[in-house]
């Protein structure tokens, strides 16, 4: 059974060693694949980005998305960690890590596990300028949800 | 008492991440909770402008604007999510 690694932090997290996390010792997964979301500059007018989270049902949203690709694909192992508080320009903000014995699988699920997280798991950004002006909340995008709707499946 | 927590412009609109409230009888659902919010005061008002745009949990699940507040312990109000 494989239980996922899901971690809500302010610190910053090494992508190299949550890939290393689900492959040491173990010579059954053929591929890994891994997403990382930064935090980027918009042509130099933001200074940063300050996410702010729900305690507990972030967790356990991430829990629940992760649990959705499992049930959907032959994973060997998943990560999902989400960064909260205030993140400058080339920081990371997340990081979905996928293994499997093959890649179609470890692509999909890494897909799958972002738009669901874009849209379910309770995070939200507030841009800060560097004209130090603390600046509006972003504005969730409906390709967002458009993207989270191509993974509906057909009803029974 | 049940607890209402509230996340980004909606908790800034407000004024105050959380609060107890006693729930009216006549307030049944989640869109109901919203509505008599609204008209607590200019602040809940201007939170609850655009009351279609406002998502909500119950004890840390998403709920659509239907659900029974019943039972309910906690109950979150906040814009669409925008993380990742």
């Amino acid at each position: 059974m494989v239980v996922p690694v899901i971690r809500i932090q302010a610190e910053d997290f090494d992508a190299a060693a949550e890939i290393a996390r689900l492959t040491a010792g173990r010579a059954d997964v053929g591929a890994v694949v891994t997403f990382t979301g930064l935090c980027r500059d918009e042509g130099g007018t933001l200074a940063a980005l300050e996410l702010e989270h729900y305690p507990g049902m972030a967790e356990e949203e991430l829990e629940r998305v992760a649990a959705e690709a499992l049930r959907r694909w032959p994973l060997t192992g998943v990560t999902a960690i989400h960064r909260y508080g205030k993140i400058a320009p080339g920081g990371n903000i997340v990081l979905v890590v996928t293994a499997s014995a093959h890649r179609t699988a470890a692509f999909e699920a890494g897909e799958f596990l972002m738009d669901y997280l874009k849209t379910r798991a309770p995070f939200w950004k507030k841009e800060h300028s560097v004209d130090g002006t603390s600046g509006d909340w972003v504005e969730a995008k409906s390709d967002d949800d458009k993207a989270a709707q191509r993974w509906a499946e057909p009803r029974p | 008492m049940t607890k209402l927590v509230y996340f980004a412009w909606v908790r800034e609109r407000i004024g105050k991440p959380e609060e107890e409230v006693e729930l009216p009888g006549n307030v049944r659902t989640v869109a109901e909770l919203a509505r008599w919010l609204a008209g607590r005061g200019e602040e809940y008002a201007y939170a609850f402008e655009n009351p279609d745009v406002v998502r909500a949990a119950i004890d840390k699940k998403h709920v659509k604007p239907d659900a029974p507040v019943a039972g309910a312990r906690e109950i979150a109000f906040f814009p669409p999510m925008t993380g990742g």
